[in-house]
């Protein structure tokens, strides 16, 4: 039983933890905090799901990734980038922006209903020693973890995923080593964008079905960064897990207790003890100010 | 190789530099001394397009450089070194290498890291150190090391040996003297450590509040009869 609720914990933060990498990636890059990581999961499982009405739903996830990298490109392009210059809080209003957008077009699309959303795994489950595994949990898992490894080897072994640590090392030096910041940024949101999508049709596969809520993964993973830092990818990922189970546990053994609800509560009250003891997270860089 | 004409410039509104004329030759080391606060620094900025210039130009390889952004600038070979802050302090030493030649032609990268790590094979042990974690003097090191992947002609070098021992200082000096000597580069050197820049220089400039109060061959400077008033005036031991 404990096994149990920590494997679908792991899951479940996994997922987590490659969404919040995506709004990591951001921060780092542009010291933007991104409101609208959750819709943008919301997007990408959406999307996945007009997609499988008519393609074949291995089609339909690719083709729902590929799409959401151009919406993440786009939202950099068209939004974003004239803001270049402008204060960091306006950028982050602008984001809380999109995520409003994001949401009205859903529930213009497809209404505040539950969809059901599109199986990719085989049904079913296999048992080890009384640990019932459903497909989808370790397709889930899986998936998410050959995610952010492809991502982690990116950020370090790609001369673009350097050049993106360089830009958020230090700015001014890296334009002047001709990288330009502007093409960084956009590719950061593209990259933000793919995350969240995958994760979102993974979570959409794991509940079964989505509704424009479907954006409150976003509230979580604001805990999953705090938690772990902004600015640390190693961060994103204990934090995801730890947030992960906490929901599992605090929702198989907590909530019988406390009442329901208890679930979505508790990671944000672990966070909160954390917070009080390391206040830039786990692996978050202390912010020295300098005068 | 670069010369700069009648340059004003400064921060915005602020006037820093009156009317500099320099002359920075091919193949030789340039140093820059001054009081602190007396534009030596802001005079290295200018050259790579960091600050306001209202009159006066810079002429690099007889193309007239003054409205480049810096980042072209880069491009045509000039190299700036800023007395901080000069290497990617989360990034590893490799990478650091790896990615001053973003913009270069992937082929010519690696010998250029070959080259970098023969000037430099201090580093060759650290290179998959995080450059944050490098002492000062290999943080220098590194630094040049990125210029020369990019393939520098004109090195500029914001005050290298500030904070070093003098045992390193005196390493760093010997490294610019094998960088004009070996690799043929042009160098432009700001110093607090006054005796010990123009004794490897060639030519030299002595600003003072933004002017060029001298200018000419570095061994005059230091016989120069102004040189120990200046000397004192900027509080430089010398050594
Ligand atoms: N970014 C900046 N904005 C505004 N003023 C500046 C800036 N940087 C330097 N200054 C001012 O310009 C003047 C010249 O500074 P600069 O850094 O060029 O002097 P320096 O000769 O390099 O001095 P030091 O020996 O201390 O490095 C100083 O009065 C300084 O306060
Ligand atoms: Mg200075």
């Amino acid at each position: 039983m404990v096994l149990q609720s920590l494997i679908n914990g792991i899951t479940i933060g996994g997922i987590y933890a490659l969404i919040a990498l995506g709004f990591v990636l951001i921060y780092k890059a542009s010291k933007v905090l991104n409101f609208a990581q959750g819709e943008l999961v919301m997007m990408g499982g959406f999307m996945c799901l007009a997609l499988s009405g008519f393609l074949p739903i291995w089609m339909a996830v690719v083709l729902a990734v590929i799409i959401s990298a151009f919406i993440g490109f786009l939202i950099e392009k068209v939004v974003l980038k004239p803001l270049i210059g402008e204060p960091i809080l306006s950028v982050i209003m602008v984001t809380l922006g999109i995520a409003y957008m994001l949401r009205g077009l859903v529930l213009a699309v497809w209404g505040p209903d539950i969809r059901a959303f599109p199986q990719i795994f085989p049904e079913g489950a296999f048992e080890v020693n009384g640990v019932v595994i459903p497909y989808v949990y370790l397709g889930g898992l899986l998936l998410s973890l050959m995610a952010i490894i492809a991502f982690i080897l990116f950020f370090t072994r790609t001369t673009i995923g350097v050049a993106m640590r360089a830009v958020a090392d230090d700015q001014q030096a890296a334009m002047s080593l001709g990288i330009s910041v502007e093409k960084i940024f956009a590719i950061s949101w593209a990259i933000s964008a793919v995350v969240a999508a995958i994760g979102g049709i993974l979570v959409g596969n794991i509940y079964g079905g989505i509704n424009v809520n479907f954006a409150f993964i976003g509230l979580k993973v604001f805990a999953v960064v705090i938690l772990g830092g902004l600015d640390s990818v190693l961060g994103a990922i204990v934090g995801g897990i730890i947030i992960g189970v906490a929901e599992s546990v605090g929702g198989t053994y907590l909530e019988p207790f406390v009442g329901g609800g208890f679930k979505d509560v508790f990671p944000l009250l672990l966070m909160l003890l954390i917070m009080a003891i390391k206040p830039y997270g786990l692996f978050g860089t202390e912010r020295i100010e300098r005068v | 190789m670069l010369h700069t004409e009648e340059l004003n410039a400064g921060y915005k509104e602020l006037h820093i530099l009156f009317d500099v004329d320099t002359d920075v030759e091919k193949n030789k080391i340039t140093t820059v001394v001054g009081p602190n606060g007396s534009g030596k620094s802001t005079l290295l900025k200018s050259i790579f397009g960091l600050t306001t210039v209202y009159s006066g130009r810079i002429i690099f390889r007889g193309e007239d450089i003054t409205n480049l952004q810096p980042h072209n600038r880069t491009k045509k070979g000039i190299a700036y070194l800023p007395q901080i802050e000069n290497v990617f302090g989360h990034l590893t030493v490799e990478e650091n290498l790896k990615i001053a030649g973003y913009t270069l032609e992937k082929e010519g990268v690696k010998d250029r890291i070959d080259l970098a790590l023969d000037v430099f094979p201090e580093l060759t042990k650290y290179l998959k150190k995080r450059a944050g974690a490098l002492s000062g003097g290999e943080r220098q090191f590194l630094a040049i090391a990125t210029a020369l992947v990019r393939r520098a002609e004109l090195l500029m070098l914001d005050e290298p040996t500030a904070q070093l021992s003098p045992k390193m200082a005196e390493v760093i000096f010997k490294k610019i003297v094998e960088l004009r000597d070996r690799l043929k580069l042009t160098i432009l050197l700001v110093e607090q450590n006054v005796t010990g820049a123009l004794e490897i220089s060639d030519n030299a400039y002595l600003l003072a509040s933004g002017r060029v109060v001298f200018g000419g061959k570095a061994e005059e400077l230091l016989k120069h009869d102004k040189f120990e008033e200046f000397c004192v005036g900027v509080g430089v031991e010398q050594v």
